[in-house]
């Protein structure tokens, strides 16, 4: 599919004549109109066309916040409390930018979720998942920046805990994170550095998705069988079929997006941000974003030494371990059926591990204490156990169910069982 | 063809490892300005040390100051205080080194070690931030009479040594110098 020749034929002057000097319009028909995508693809797979638009709405609404926004600690926060009140339409801009950011992650969650499900990692889509995990890191850092910016409490200590990772690493720690801060303390400095890479990352993630989608339609798109496409039956084309199921998954997500933006605006928030940073008072109880709380409470579960590493460097270690991790994702899994829907087992473990990383993700925002540390520890050893003990030993030992001759059949065969005519799904792209 | 098909290195090998060494550390020479920027500016490490005047701190009083950011908690312990802290064995201590900038790094955790001068033990001087995740300790709370964190429950005794709870390490005690009987030059 990727070697297949160009069905676009410029029709007018105006098209001849650019197709000849530029060949962009050749690239999208090419790309994004005539390109083939599996027929039965469902609405999981509208996850990477929702991530393409939350990308451009963060940038659209974080540029223009930017020309309203002072990165200075004494007129920060003031500033962005001016968005909320004098600037016209601010406080829809930055609820936006704000609730955006949690959105981006719920989307982002479940595409990386989905990828784990259907198995998308494996040969030869390894790069196109490296360059996932690449983004994913990425958007870490903008969002961890990004919630800097408003110089409230919780930006402040949060600043200050999350770059006192890097002290736990012997000798090279302390330089490091005054290397970060550009001082011995969250400062000005800090501030200023941290808008201007929160305002750079975006932009470097735009990038990467540039490469992951050429990885992407090197490859292909996987699909829910995780069988690769044979024969022309196999596909639709990408305009209308997949564009039209993707703008209507995107209706649906916007909808929900809407609603916490015009009803529930702080409830992904957290009241301490609403307090001017003061550097000698630290809030009662330090919790990041939501869509960091499963690693957050990696981090607090080592709470013993291990060997010559300490619990804190043992913890930093651990969080660090728990993104690194994905990148050998491709090379841990063994099996050689790509789509959990026909691994009984691997998909028993699958939904055990996304349970896992919602109760991680509730431990935590609970204090670091009692029983919520012992289950955070089960937690984390659940996560690690699930890449490096059961993906290499389940691919070995699990029988697979049969799997179908091709995507057609696959498709056909559930027609069929549902009573339609098979007439009515097959081969859809003769009556477009 | 034939002529350039040898083993031996050639003027042109030699010629292509020289330019392409020279183009490392051109880069390498370039890039230096790019991260060194980032490190604490001329005006960051201007205000790196203060000068403190402390005449007006009673005894059981503290004063807290802002030291490269950080706050740093300056007390005048009472004879109890004192007391309660020469009254710990070194076993009983979670860190038994005293983290004090003045001392070698292996001085042990004895109150006289952790106290701002030789004869001047009533001065306690340290940063206040907690060893744990960074958070500020509050004052004479928790059951030694000490510091307490409020973040995740750590401990610290009169002597600002940690005593439970899972911060790892006794509050640092800065680089220190009393200028005067009254003045302390922290940094």
């Amino acid at each position: 599919m990727s070697g297949g020749h160009s069905s676009y034929t410029p029709s007018t002057g105006i098209e001849k004549w650019i197709d000849a000097r530029l060949p962009l319009p050749r690239l999208v028909y090419d790309s994004f109109v005539a390109y083939p995508v599996p027929r039965n693809l469902n609405y999981a797979y509208a996850f990477g066309g929702i991530l393409a638009i939350m990308l451009v709405s963060q940038i659209l609404t974080g540029v223009v916040l930017a020309m309203h926004y002072a990165a200075d600690t004494g007129l920060a926060f003031n500033s962005v409390e001016k968005i909320m009140r004098d600037v016209n339409s601010g406080w829809m801009l930055r609820y936006l930018h704000s609730n955006g950011a949690s959105m981006f992650f719920l989307a982002v969650y479940v595409h990386i979720f989905r990828g784990l499900y259907y198995g998308s990692y494996k040969a030869p889509r390894e790069l196109l998942w490296i360059l996932g995990v690449i983004i994913l890191l990425l958007m870490m850092a903008t969002a961890f920046m990004g919630y800097v910016l408003p110089w409230g409490q919780m930006s402040f200590w949060g600043a200050t805990v999350i770059t006192g990772f890097f002290t736990a690493f012997p000798i090279i720690g302390d330089p490091i994170q005054q290397l970060l801060l550009g001082g011995f303390a969250v400062d000005n400095p800090t501030l200023n550095r941290f808008f201007s890479l929160h305002y750079l990352l975006p932009f470097m993630i735009a990038g990467v998705v540039v490469l992951h989608v050429w990885a992407l339609h090197v490859a292909g798109q996987t699909n829910p069988t995780g069988i690769e496409v044979k024969s022309k039956t196999d596909t639709v084309a990408f305009t209308p079929y997949a564009t039209v199921k993707d703008a209507f998954g995107l209706v649906l997500f916007l909808i929900l997006f809407a609603y916490f933006v015009f009803y529930l605006p702080n409830f992904m928030g957290h009241p301490d941000n609403y307090i001017q940073a003061d550097s000698l008072k630290t809030p009662a109880h330090i919790v990041p974003e939501w869509y960091f709380l499963p690693f957050y409470a990696m981090l607090r579960a080592i709470t013993f030494n291990i060997g010559p590493i300490n619990s804190k460097l043992g913890g930093v270690l651990t969080m660090f371990g728990s993104i690194a991790i994905l990148f050998i994702v491709p090379w841990l899994d063994t099996s050689k059926v790509r789509s959990a829907v026909y691994r009984p087992w691997y998909k028993l473990f699958f939904w055990l591990f996304v349970a896992n990383a919602i109760m991680l993700g509730w431990l935590g925002s609970r204090p670091a204490e009692g029983l919520y540390t012992l289950f955070s520890q089960f937690g984390t050893a659940y996560y690690f156990g699930f890449f490096i003990v059961i993906m290499p030993l389940l691919g070995l030992i699990e029988t697979p169910r049969r799997l179908p001759n091709s995507i057609t059949e696959a498709v056909l065969a559930k027609t069929k069982s549902g009573g339609q005519p098979a007439g009515v799904a097959a081969a859809p792209e003769t009556r477009a | 063809m034939s002529a350039h098909d040898t083993t031996e290195p050639t003027r042109r090998d030699f010629l292509y490892i020289a330019t392409g060494m020279a183009g490392v550390v051109g880069a390498g020479a370039f890039a230096w300005p790019f991260i060194d920027q980032m490190r604490p500016d001329a005006s960051t490490l201007a205000v790196s040390s203060i000068e403190v005047d402390v005449s007006a701190v009673q005894p059981g009083m503290s004063l807290t100051v802002k030291w490269r950011g950080k706050p740093v908690f300056i007390r005048n312990r009472t004879p109890k205080e004192i007391e309660d802290a020469k009254n710990v064995q070194l076993s009983q201590l979670k860190d038994p080194v005293a983290r004090n900038a003045n001392l070698p790094s292996d001085a042990q955790a004895t109150d006289t070690d952790r106290a701002a001068a030789k004869d001047k033990e009533n001065w306690l001087v340290m940063i206040g931030v907690c060893t744990h995740l960074g958070c500020i300790p509050l004052g004479q709370q928790g059951e030694f009479g000490g510091w307490f964190c409020p973040c995740h429950g750590s401990v610290y005794d009169t002597a600002g040594r940690i005593r439970s709870g899972p911060a790892p390490e006794n509050l640092p005690i800065p680089p220190l110098t009393f200028t005067s009987d009254t003045v302390i030059k922290i940094g």
